[in-house]
């Protein structure tokens, strides 16, 4: 009872948006789909659906092949970002919209159609809500109406685009608790699309990282955040910090850093970069260290400051502020490194390693 | 721009882009009085000279009675035909891409520029039983000249810009994710139609049918040289009025009018209650 996608590719004009997606979803199992907007994410989500078609790839369920079936026969819910609501039906009218569209061979009655709503509004803790209009819901309501809607057919696989991009930090934070919490509880397979990487790392099972149609990195939260496979995952989940250094004998090396801290790495002698997060430096007062404060910003609770060491090399660190009163600028620090994660090659190919023109594969030799 | 230039202003006062309420509502006030108002009025008043005996008298003259039936009945024929056709071409021009489309929706602007007459002398060439239209219909036995049928012909072409021009931005702002919603819940092409997008467009479309059909009553022009005009058989009610001025009988004159410009009131106070209530509950308080 799995989703399997296989080599899945699509165009828009001469724009290709989806270039070989190759992806099984297992029965049951909470899925994100990852990425900035272009990275095709939205698009593998309405093919899935049924409302987009795929120029070449295949796309099966359960055996059956999904491609060769309309969005209707795959009994599939799906939840539009702006919820798409029928804004002259009620509440209850909008979630029973899809058990009274059936034919009438196979549509349960009028009593019975009643009692699933009645279940899914309480399901959902929207009993007040039954003869509401969308127009008189807030944006959380809306969510969970159109939830209610989508799962009013006993889909197989929901589907959700973006499904709390239009809501605000609060509300987004309790939904999501919620959302895992009616997941775990009705038993379906889940994808969903976001391009908030805490959003995803906190509801999903599995995190699929999508860049430019390719899928970047497949894997549970943590072993994504731990170990990014491409620059590109790297830099999205805030490893901004770029350092050019030098592998010997699986160890990093740059002048002026102190890289004793980073685990050895089976990389080639040679050219590396090394990603961190501003957060992941620390740097001490040094009278002999080579890198100077040239920028010093509080942001309250942290110090952002700017160290160069004169030949071009710049870095961003983040230090907590009652650690780093000794730091102003002019003063030479001394900087650690606690953890990063090395590409090989130097800055200007792993620039060009970023770039969205290579298959996976490629990526992670 | 010097601080004392902004604290000069009276606190709380918005800058406005028009130079004020009072004058941008004045100049709208007294449009509305001198053009609008006034004349209907005044028809009110003659009206009320007459008398509810003498009025009663008019409107219910057999010759009246037959104006006004035969009105109000290709009115209506014209308003079935365009609440369908006008209804259609709305949808053409917004779902699909074609080349020739701007000037198809162009050309739907045609019946509100061409002067009445010229319509109405156009149609009567036409269909006559040596136009183009007539050649064809009267060997079938089927008369549109001088008949109710041909009164609806010219009525129908000069209001049904009113229905596609009312529907057209309804259904180009509508959200293309409620029709993908209602795929994957099932619905058919023909539940999608009945039961998301035509009670989106429900409201307009009664707004602009009833526009047409209010348009239609008053239709003039168009309608008098294809009409013949007979008494008792093709007089609509508004020549009736015009030749009973014509026989310096105001009395008869305004009666009809105002028969007429009530039953139009009525249609369009009707409609925007309609209107009102189905979309109360859908726009956000």
């Amino acid at each position: 009872m799995s989703l399997v996608i296989s080599h899945l590719a699509r165009r828009f004009g001469a724009t290709p948006v989806l270039r070989g997606i190759d992806l099984e979803v297992r029965q049951g199992e909470l899925v994100a789909l990852l990425g900035p907007s272009g990275s095709g994410k939205t698009t593998l989500l309405r093919i899935i659906a049924g409302l987009d078609w795929p120029d070449a790839g295949g796309l099966s369920f359960d055996g059956a092949d999904w491609l060769a079936k309309s969005a209707a026969e795959r009994r599939i819910g799906f939840v539009f970002q702006h919820y798409a609501l029928f804004p002259h039906m009620t509440v209850r009218d909008n979630i029973a919209f899809g058990l009274t569209v059936l034919p009438r061979a196979s549509r349960p009655g009028k009593a019975q159609i009643a009692a699933t709503v009645d279940g899914l509004l309480r399901f959902l803790q929207i009993e007040g809500l039954a003869d509401r209009y969308p127009a008189e819901l807030s944006g959380g309501q809306r969510q969970r109406v159109a939830l209610g809607r989508a799962m009013a057919i006993e889909p197989r696989v929901l589907l959700l685009d973006e499904p709390f991009g239009a809501l605000d930090a609060q509300v987004r934070r309790d939904l999501r608790r919620w959302l895992r919490g009616v997941h775990d509880s009705a038993g379906t397979t889940t994808i969903f699309v976001t391009h908030d990487q805490e959003e995803a790392f906190e509801l999903a099972d599995r995190v699929v990282v999508m860049n430019g149609g390719f899928i970047e990195q497949i894997g549970r939260p943590d072993e994504i955040y731990d170990h990014p496979a491409t620059p590109f995952v790297a830099r999205f989940l805030g490893l901004t910090v770029e350092l050019p250094v030098t592998m010997r004998a699986g160890r990093a090396q740059a002048a002026g850093l102190d890289l004793a801290a980073l685990p050895r790495r089976a990389l080639p002698d040679g050219p590396a970069t090394l990603f961190l997060r501003p957060a992941d430096i620390e740097a001490l007062p040094d009278p002999a260290a080579p890198f100077r404060v040239t920028e010093a910003a509080s942001t309250g609770a942290l110090l952002r400051i700017v160290a160069e060491n004169g030949t071009g090399c710049r870095i961003e660190a983040e230090v907590p502020r009652r650690e780093a009163r000794a730091l102003s600028v002019g003063q030479p620090v001394g900087l650690r490194i606690v953890a990063g994660q090395i590409f090989p090659g130097g800055t200007a190919s792993a620039a060009a390693q970023a770039e969205p023109s290579r298959p996976l594969k490629e990526a992670r030799s | 721009m010097s601080v004392a230039a902004v604290a000069g202003l009276p606190a709380g006062r918005q800058r406005r882009v028009l130079p004020g309420f009072g004058l941008t509502m004045g100049l709208v006030l007294t449009y509305v009085g001198i053009i609008v108002l006034l004349p209907v009025i005044a028809l009110f008043l003659k009206g009320a000279e007459i008398g509810p005996l003498r009025f009663w008298e008019i409107v219910t003259a057999p010759r009246t009675l037959a104006a006004l039936r035969l009105t109000l009945t290709a009115a209506a024929l014209a308003t079935v035909f365009n609440a369908f056709y006008g209804l259609l071409m709305a949808w053409v021009l917004v779902r699909y891409r074609f080349p020739g489309r701007r000037l198809l929706d162009a050309m739907m602007d045609i019946p509100f520029a061409l002067p009445t007459a010229v319509a109405g002398l156009a149609l009567t060439a036409l269909f006559s039983e040596n136009g183009w239209y007539g050649a064809i219909l009267a060997p079938a036995g089927i008369g549109v000249v001088y008949t109710i049928w041909g009164v609806a012909v010219a009525m129908s072409f000069t209001s049904i810009p009113f229905v596609v021009r009312t529907v057209q931005p309804i259904l180009e702002d509508l959200d293309p994710g409620q029709e993908e919603a209602a795929r994957t819940l099932g619905a058919t092409p023909f539940q999608i139609f009945t039961r998301v997008i035509f009670p989106a467009i429900l409201p307009s479309f009664l707004v602009g049918t009833t526009i047409a059909f209010a348009r239609s009553l008053g239709e003039f022009g168009a309608v008098i040289f294809i009409a013949g005009n007979l008494p008792m058989k093709t007089e609509i009610a508004s020549l009736l009025a015009v030749i009973r001025l014509e026989e310096y009988d105001y009395n008869g004159a305004a009666a009809i009018a105002l028969t007429l410009v009530a039953i139009a009131m009525v249609l369009l106070v009707v409609s925007n209650w309609l209107q009102a209530r189905l979309t109360r509950r859908r726009v956000p308080a």
